[in-house]
């Protein structure tokens, strides 16, 4: 069946999220707008509905920016005020692209579009070079361990094409990312407004060599994403369905959070830290040799012992950590402050806890990557370094090396908001 | 295809299945809203994966606003035979019958509307604290925003501005009694990767998707179906066409494509080609721009 489609042209496609952060003056939604428009992901009424609206906001031309417009109270504002999630396909990939806002006061926004991205595209008008805004984004999208980081040096028309403006911004960002631990860094000279090197190669810029955004959308490896060393499977619900046709059928569902999990593979199961062997993974109608991340698949084992949500099936010498104690980076995303010595709920994997925030270490200024050891004081939008007790002990990996067991958030019990979320770093 | 790699849609499908499972452990009485239609079609599908091999631990909610499409409730009644699961009807006539909602008059009147009322009052009824919907993030723009896990106050209102964040991939369930959940499990997909998921897994669809002949009138640009219940204009004139749906819902809102597409793969090579989204034949959207913004701000789907 697969077959078929890739020989249709209905290829067996990649997915590849990425996010975008910027603000209405540095040509973001321009660019969204021309990366769907020239990808020919428009449609005819929503282009007559954008072209409607343009002329009767008294728009000279038609502004692709409002194809990424989306709910009433931000057209009427014509700000973005949350993450909103559009879709384009190339024969290559499918993409989803995280739409966040870019100014400081939505520094939760960033995060929440940079924690499921395989890619961050960074914003830069080539007028300005690299600013405060180019730091925060660049900050938000390493901390949230965005394998790929995409710099568009945008409004090249605006500076003639300039090789020389080209080259001093990428030298100057070069320099600045050593503060990053950013990984792979793609530079591309464009005009969204134009179209020049976002899905069609520039003539103008016939000095840039490199790929089109669009290529480097295409082409970026994301395989590598996945942790492909740590078996790590979350139980996420127990599968029993007593029936007649299956009376002692039990089976562990959850989704592969890391590693790669085979047929009669020994198992540790945490934290009871029981051996058992892996008797089989089950799919729909088969049964599987093998699962990776991010498979989702059910899974039984020879002995039987008692699991449940929030265990977790790893392997003999590569063990999470099991502790109650972590260190964490938190972002606050919240309009009431984090309290010291607070108690939250905490979701992490397939586990809910309970903790109290113990201390503040530092605050990160998101501008400029100081710290601060001094101020506590975790307010909405802020990034700081903290450290929990939680009521059971979580396993653990740090964020770093496992963006799924190093991640956690945590909920105020009085209103059951999301009120902070948090990146492991200990283990 | 690589060794450790997933193509476009088993990892979609994954990501809906640990959402239907996030679910099942996290809520105590879910519910799966089907409507006939292909993307809640899908969604059962899910769910079968989901939990086999057990049943789907939750009951599908049809919401039968009396104006749907005969061969939508004969291939309901079918599918819920075939998978043993349990139905749950919620009847738009009765809300009606019991004064909980006005009928419309006029010759736009559609029943898409009082569903909200109908919806809300069948959660209450039976008490459901999650119903799992086919809603899909390309759809509409007010959809673009819009949460895996979305809350919803006692009064089954959705509030744009106050959605609680959603990271990686940890949901958090948590509500005051009274409260519910409204779950995309298939938020990321678009319209082409259900048509080839479809495709791909044999999907059976109700006949409406295919082409057939049917009684037609032009309304403003779209084809709809004739029934005894729609009220002409004294311009529109009954017509035979041949034609199929691209979506299906109420007879009174969903609009036919001229279309002789009979198989999957001629569906696709239709859907590729197209340059109208699916919604764009919707009559019930084309009231105002933020249309379903408004519903949904009322507790609709």
């Amino acid at each position: 069946m697969e077959e078929k489609f890739s020989s249709k042209g209905y290829l067996n496609m990649e997915l590849l999220r990425f996010t975008t952060a910027g603000s209405v003056d540095d040509g973001k939604s321009t660019l969204i707008g021309r990366l769907l428009y020239d990808s020919k992901s428009i449609f005819e009424d929503q282009l007559e509905a954008v072209k409607r609206a343009s002329i009767r906001r008294g728009n000279e031309r038609v502004d692709l920016a409002l194809l990424t417009d989306g709910l009433r109270a931000e057209r009427e504002q014509g700000i973005t005020i949350d993450v909103a999630y559009r879709y384009f396909a190339t024969p290559k990939r499918k993409f989803i692209i995280a739409d966040t806002p870019g100014h400081v006061q939505y520094t939760r926004n960033m995060v929440t579009g940079a924690s499921t991205a395989n890619a961050a595209i960074i914003l830069i008008d080539a007028r300005n070079g690299v600013t405060e805004q180019t730091c925060r984004h660049s900050y938000i999208a390493s901390l949230l361990e965005i394998k790929h980081l995409i710099i568009c040096i945008n409004k090249m028309d605006l500076v003639e094409f300039s090789q020389d403006v080209y080259e001093k911004i990428k030298d100057e960002f070069i320099l600045f990312s050593q503060k990053l631990n950013a990984r792979n860094i793609h530079f591309v000279p464009i005009s969204a407004l134009l179209g020049d090197n976002v899905v069609e190669p520039s003539a103008i810029m016939y000095w840039y060599k490199g790929g089109t955004l669009m290529h480097i959308l295409e082409t970026i490896d994301i395989v590598s994403d996945y942790n492909m060393e740590d078996p790590r499977f979350p139980v996420q619900y127990v599968i029993r369905p007593q029936s007649a046709d299956h009376p002692d059928y039990r089976g562990y569902a959850g989704r592969v959070d890391g590693g790669v999990f085979r047929k009669g593979d020994e198992i540790i199961v945490m934290p009871q830290q029981q051996r058992t062997v892996i008797e089989s993974i089950d799919s729909f109608h088969q049964t599987l040799d093998q699962a990776c991340p991010p498979m989702s698949v059910t899974i039984r084992v020879k002995d039987d012992i008692d699991i449940s949500r929030g265990d977790m099936f790893v392997r003999e010498g590569n063990l999470p950590s099991i502790t109650q104690d972590i260190t964490a980076m938190v972002c606050w995303m919240s309009e009431r402050p984090l309290q010291l010595n607070g108690k939250y709920a905490l979701k992490h994997t397939t586990k809910d806890v309970r903790c109290v925030i113990r201390d503040v270490l530092y605050k990160v200024n998101v501008n400029n990557l100081q710290q601060n050891h001094n101020d506590k004081n975790v307010t909405l939008n802020e990034i700081a370094c903290v450290s929990l007790r939680t009521t059971k002990p979580l396993l653990t990996d740090p964020y770093k090396r496992n963006r799924k067991t190093g991640s956690l958030i945590l909920i105020d019990e009085g209103t059951n908001n999301t009120v902070g979320v948090g990146m492991v770093m200990n283990s | 295809m690589k060794k450790y790699h997933l193509n476009h849609l088993r990892e979609l499908e994954s990501e809906s299945i640990y959402v239907m499972r996030e679910v099942a452990a996290q809520f105590e009485r879910p519910c799966l809203l089907f409507s006939g239609g292909k993307d809640s079609i899908v969604l059962v599908h899910l769910a079968r994966k989901a939990f086999h091999p057990s049943q789907i631990p939750f009951p599908l909610l049809h919401i039968d606003t009396g104006h749907n499409f005969q061969e939508a409730l004969d291939f309901r009644d079918q599918l819920v035979k075939k998978i043993g699961a349990r139905l749950v009807v919620g009847s738009v006539q009765e809300s009606i019958d019991k004064g909980r909602v006005t009928e419309e008059t006029g010759y736009s009147a559609s029943r898409n509307v009082l569903q909200t009322t109908t919806l809300l009052d069948t959660i209450a009824e039976h008490k459901f604290d999650a119903a799992i919907g086919g809603g899909r993030r390309d759809e509409e723009k007010a959809r673009a925003k819009e949460r895996f896990f979305s809350h919803r106050d006692e009064f089954g209102q959705w509030d744009p501005k106050n959605q609680r964040p959603e990271l990686w991939n940890i949901f958090n369930g948590k509500k005051n009694i009274g409260e519910h959940f409204r779950v995309f499990p298939i938020s990321n997909w678009t319209e082409m990767d259900i048509w080839q998921y479809i495709y791909m897994e044999n999907i059976e669809l109700p006949s409406l998707y295919y082409t057939h002949t049917r009684e037609v009138f032009n309304r403003d640009g779209v084809w709809l179906a004739y029934a005894p219940f729609m009220k002409l204009k004294p311009n529109e004139k009954v017509e035979v066409k041949t034609v199929r749906c691209r979506t299906v819902g109420d007879i009174t809102c969903t609009g036919l494509s001229l279309s002789t597409a009979n198989t999957l793969e001629e569906i696709i090579q239709e859907i590729a080609a197209t340059r109208v989204t699916e919604r764009g034949s919707r009559y019930d959207d084309l009231r105002s721009e933020a249309a379903m913004e408004d519903r949904k701000r009322e507790g609709y789907f």
